[in-house]
């Protein structure tokens, strides 16, 4: 039996265009042995869906910068949820004010991911989660 | 199996689990592929090939939309490396493609080769099966060209397109020996940019010497993917090909071949996987190797010893 490798689904939903910060943990999370689906700028919550489910992911993270967060996130999991797809584990970053974070938490995002983590935790993170 | 139920019905999220089941090997992969054996055989296999930077995603997301404008259900396997060093991969391909994540007639799945050198992962195999069985009438496969890796892609698919691009520094690197064997359709994309002639002439020549393959010439086609320019004709190229596949026999002869390589590849696998786990079990591969360094036994007469234990 082979290995099992890990399955991330990166997205950047909503319109910003600023994509480093999904690059660099696309990049660390590689070079973790994990797979990663980059799917790209301006995603709806329904294209990320789309994509998490015909890729079989175990992580969805998705990056936003815009402030949109509070409602594309809990979005996401919705969808999820309604595709039958709650083993998924959803995890956030980017422009997130703490203030923000136990609403997101409670509308069932695992985890968030501020700027200036160390990659290696959210390496670990998801190591720690996924079976 | 209920799961193989539900993907036959189309349902994305249990064809995507069959995948993962395949991909990752366990026990119940082997169940989920002698259930769907009998069902393979319908869909038509396209094999997308070129070097990195051609447009392959681009151009595919144009060819399947078109396809999807006749009504054809159409899967889409794209294939990235696994780095060598961490096992990980980026797999971005789908950025490609965003517009066909809704379509429910469209299933896009990115794949590593996980280690293959060929080019295309083992999974890649199981997965064209399943999508095969699931009712697909089209199976794209994209992967990047670099040295051999061309050979897997024919071997797996039965129309082959290799896609070159204008302006690479050495254009007949593009174009090497091999893949003028393989290519079954030849497309110069960015066809907008200084050079693009030239490639085509280069092309042209090269497979001029080669001439034709069992009854058909390798059309060059020239295409502007991102503004959707040539893309119909490669269609009918595509269907051209399959209709002169059947008629000359070839379906019928690759997947005979197809279909043998494919049982002595998994003997192979089998066969050595037996042999080194008994090895590894009582402990005796680092013994093995210690003899061999201190010449008490050479590496041929340890292969033929271990053979003539293991197979009787």
């Amino acid at each position: 039996m082979t290995e099992k490798h890990i399955r991330v689904l990166v997205a950047k939903p909503g319109l910003d265009g600023h994509d480093r910060g999904a690059k660099v943990i696309a990049r660390a999370l590689r070079d973790a042995g994990m797979e990663v689906i980059y799917t790209g700028l301006r995603q709806t919550p329904e294209q990320i869906v789309a994509a998490a489910i015909q890729e079989d992911v175990d992580v969805v993270a998705m990056s936003l910068l815009s402030g949109a967060h509070n409602h594309l996130f809990p979005k996401v999991v919705e969808l999820l949820k309604e595709k039958d797809a709650t083993d998924i584990l959803v995890l956030g970053g980017g422009v997130i004010p703490d203030a923000d974070i136990p609403f997101l938490k409670e509308k069932g995002v695992a985890e968030i991911f501020t700027p200036g983590t160390p990659t290696n935790d959210v390496v670990e993170y998801i190591k720690s989660q996924v079976k | 199996m209920d799961l193989i139920k539900k993907a036959q019905e189309g349902g994305h999220r249990a064809i995507a689990r069959l995948i993962s089941l395949a991909e990752n090997e366990g026990p119940e992969a082997a169940a989920v592929l002698k259930e769907l054996y009998s069902a393979t055989g319908q869909a038509h296999i396209v094999g997308i090939t070129g070097p990195p930077g051609a447009g392959k995603s681009t151009l595919t997301d144009k060819l399947v939309k078109k396809l999807r404008e006749k009504g054809n259900k159409v899967a889409i396997l794209a294939v990235d490396p696994t780095s060598p060093f961490t096992g990980g991969a980026i797999l971005g391909d789908r950025v490609r493609m965003s517009d066909l994540n809704l379509d429910p007639g469209v299933y896009i799945r990115s794949l590593a080769t996980r280690g293959r050198l060929g080019g295309l992962s083992k999974a890649t195999h199981y997965a064209v099966k399943i999508l095969d069985a699931c009712g697909f009438d089209y199976i794209f496969i994209e992967t990047v060209g670099v040295g051999q890796s061309e050979v897997d892609i024919v071997r797996t698919a039965d129309t082959t397109l290799v896609i070159s691009v204008p302006g690479l520094g050495d254009d007949i690197q593009a174009i090497k020996a091999g893949i003028l064997e393989i290519g079954d359709i030849f497309v110069v994309n960015k066809a907008d940019r200084d050079g693009a002639n030239r490639v085509v002439i280069e092309l042209q020549m090269m497979l001029g010497l080669n001439a034709e393959k069992s009854g058909w010439i390798p059309p060059i086609f020239m295409t502007v993917a991102d503004q959707n320019q040539g893309v119909a004709e490669v269609i009918q190229a595509i269907t051209d090909h399959f209709t002169q596949l059947v008629e000359s026999g070839q379906l019928v002869k690759r997947r005979k071949d197809r279909l043998q390589r494919e049982v002595l590849e998994l003997l192979i696998i089998r066969i050595t996987n037996h042999i080194t786990n008994k090895l590894d079990r009582q402990g005796e591969m680092d013994q093995l190797i210690e003899k061999m360094m201190d010449k008490e036994i050479d590496p041929y007469s340890l292969v033929e010893k271990l053979l003539a234990e293991n197979l009787k």
